[in-house]
């Protein structure tokens, strides 16, 4: 073949047309905006039947993952993400989908193998780095703590 | 036969005695509809998992087109099969109840040409009478396999591809009254650095320039002398790069090349983006629209040219690039003893 | 006022992903861990408490947000049981959230099927 390698990358990228950004950004901006809003909804219903505050984020964080889990199962949360991208996929509700759906897709090579262990194929990052962090900035924090007193 | 650089030109070209195509619902409902044999709108084809469906539909092909071939399984000498899946088990689970000698193949998205050129190779020696060349892909299975679960919620980029749900399958014999595999090129693995596993067009282009190109050299024939140039799943970004690099090698095909990831789909109305792939995109178009002309002698000589992307997720996991490979076939309706 | 608040914010949450997506090859993974664990680390500099206080749900229901829960709850535990409450703190803050992910996920598998996207 008579082009190089850097030749075919540049003809490649001017072959491959680029994401319509400006529809995504609005899809993203508007859908996760709204997902958020519902989740202030939530928080103030839980805060005015007179739960504290940790009581009803947690409580705001269950339904939002209970719902999306339901639309995931439902088949129809793939669709919404379609135009929202990293609207359903940066709040909670895309962890959430991210745990359900391999857990769904995997059944049929069983519950244990299957379901049970593929269930964090996507989202297991998440918790990995996301624990190891916290557990970083709690030794550091210790550190800090102890020698500031 | 007689060997010109890669390419195999045979001298008692095998006779397509029957063809069969078996697709899904996109696919059902897309230009190409009235041509495939069967069409099933529920894509689980009754089966309890989509690999079992993949299975269903290389059995449903294969056995149609021994069906039109006026032949039984009895009558075939071998079958030579692949698909994308792990350890190719839509191909052997499909056929393991037909009691054929059985060749498992690999080339990706290239296997239906990939299975054609072999298979006219043992016809041509005399090893078979009858051989059946079959392979299959679901959309579904490809992407628990390669990609995401189906209910995951991402979005797909403008260059990635929609994996087929179909199967085609085609019947050789050593004689019969065409159209003829008259000409088989086996290719070279090209790999010009692409990463990106959403744009598998971009990486198996310069096979298909590497296949191709080889052929004209090899036969000293120009794109102008065929009917059509058709390629398996480069889909609009793949294609355009092909035009290109041909060019590059100084051959023009811009006139009449087609894709068929570009035939299968209509663009416009399917988010399909760059157009359909998968070993059944080659395979269903050629064993329905594709076949169909060249009998209808609306095409007598075309050069038909599956693309397939050598890669793993573990490949791309571990940073690798996407290999590419095309194997060409000859298909011509009368038999002059040379190419043209 | 306070949903105007939580949509723009989390909206612009959301947008910075978006561009992550399209302008990058990072991969919707990697950008989750991005988020979670830059949650943390602007949470461990004080910063993401106001962003609390001031957008609610637009700051806290984001991936973000997940972050800054735990890191806010190993705070909470090394204050009260020392280093030990670095292994503790984080994990039982998101003890909801995660324990409800895992046992909605089993229940929705259970009950559904995945569907063909064609």
């Amino acid at each position: 073949m008579k082009v190089t390698q850097q030749q075919f990358d540049k003809m490649s990228k001017k072959a491959s047309k680029s994401t319509n950004s400006v529809k995504n950004l609005v899809g993203a901006f508007l859908i996760g905006g709204a997902i958020c809003t519902i989740g202030q909804a939530l928080l103030n219903f839980y805060l005015s039947v007179g739960m504290r505050q940790d009581q009803a984020s947690t409580l705001t964080s269950v339904t939002l993952i209970f719902l999306s889990a339901l639309l995931t199962g439902l088949n129809v949360y793939d669709n919404i993400a379609r135009y929202g991208g990293a609207g359903t996929l940066v709040p909670i509700t895309g962890f959430s989908n991210a745990i359900v759906s391999p857990a769904l897709e995997f059944k049929s090579e069983g519950y244990v193998l299957g379901l049970g262990a593929k269930m964090f194929v996507i989202a297991g990052p998440v918790l990995v780095y996301g624990i190891t962090a916290s557990v970083l900035y709690g030794i550091i924090y210790y550190i800090i703590h102890s020698v500031v007193k | 036969m007689n060997k010109s650089g890669g390419t195999l030109i045979l001298n008692t070209p095998p006779s397509i005695a029957g063809y069969a195509s078996v697709v899904g619902k996109k696919e059902g409902e897309g230009p190409l509809a009235p041509y495939f044999d069967i069409a099933c709108s529920d894509t689980t084809f009754g089966e309890k998992s989509w690999e079992k469906a993949e299975s269903r539909m290389q059995k449903d092909a294969v056995n149609k087109a021994l069906d039109k071939a006026g032949l039984s399984p009895s009558n075939i000498d071998y079958i030579f099969a692949g698909d994308l899946l792990n350890q190719c088990i839509g191909s052997s689970f499909g056929l393991r109840d037909l009691e054929i000698p059985f060749v498992g193949l690999f080339g990706a998205c290239s296997t239906m040409t990939e299975t054609l050129c072999i298979g006219s190779v043992f016809i041509e020696s005399g090893a078979a009478q009858h051989c059946v060349c079959v392979t299959s892909s679901h959309f579904c299975s490809a992407e628990r396999q390669f990609r995401f679960p189906l209910e995951y919620g991402g979005q797909r980029a403008p260059t990635s591809q929609w994996t087929v749900t179909g199967s085609g399958s085609v019947v050789l014999s050593a004689s019969g009254n065409g159209p003829y595999i008259n000409a088989v090129s086996i290719g070279k693995i090209q790999d010009l650095g692409i990463t990106d596993m959403n744009n598998m067009g971009a990486a198996m282009a310069p096979a298909a320039a590497s296949t191709l190109s080889q052929f004209f050299k090899d036969t000293g024939t120009q794109p102008s002398q065929f009917d059509a140039i058709i390629t398996g799943d480069l889909g609009q970004v793949g294609s355009d790069l092909l035009i290109q690099l041909m060019a590059n090698e100084g051959y023009d095909i811009g006139n009449n090349h087609n894709d068929c990831g570009l035939m299968i789909f209509d663009r416009k109305q399917s988010d399909v983006n760059a157009g359909g792939s998968g070993c059944g995109c080659s395979a269903s178009v050629l064993c329905s629209y594709l076949l169909r002309k060249i009998m209808d002698r609306q095409y007598n000589n075309v050069l038909f040219m599956a693309t397939g992307a050598l890669m793993s997720p573990t490949s791309s996991q571990q940073g690798e690039s996407i290999p590419g490979i095309a194997h060409l076939v000859q298909i011509k309706n009368d038999l002059t003893g040379g190419i043209i | 006022m306070d949903y105007l608040k939580a949509f723009i914010v989390g909206g612009l949450f959301c947008l910075i992903g978006q561009i992550f997506i399209d302008k990058t090859k990072l991969t919707p993974a990697r950008i989750l861990v991005g988020y979670v664990v830059g949650g943390v680390i602007l949470s461990a500099l004080g910063l993401y408490q106001p962003l609390v206080d001031f957008a609610g749900a637009g700051a806290s229901v984001p991936l973000s947000g997940f972050g800054h829960l735990l890191a806010k709850g190993v705070k909470e535990a090394v204050l009260t049981d020392g280093i030990l409450g670095s292994l503790t703190g984080g994990v039982k803050a998101a003890a909801g959230g995660i324990t409800a992910a895992i046992f909605f996920g089993f229940v929705v598998a259970l009950i559904f099927k995945p569907g063909d996207k064609a």
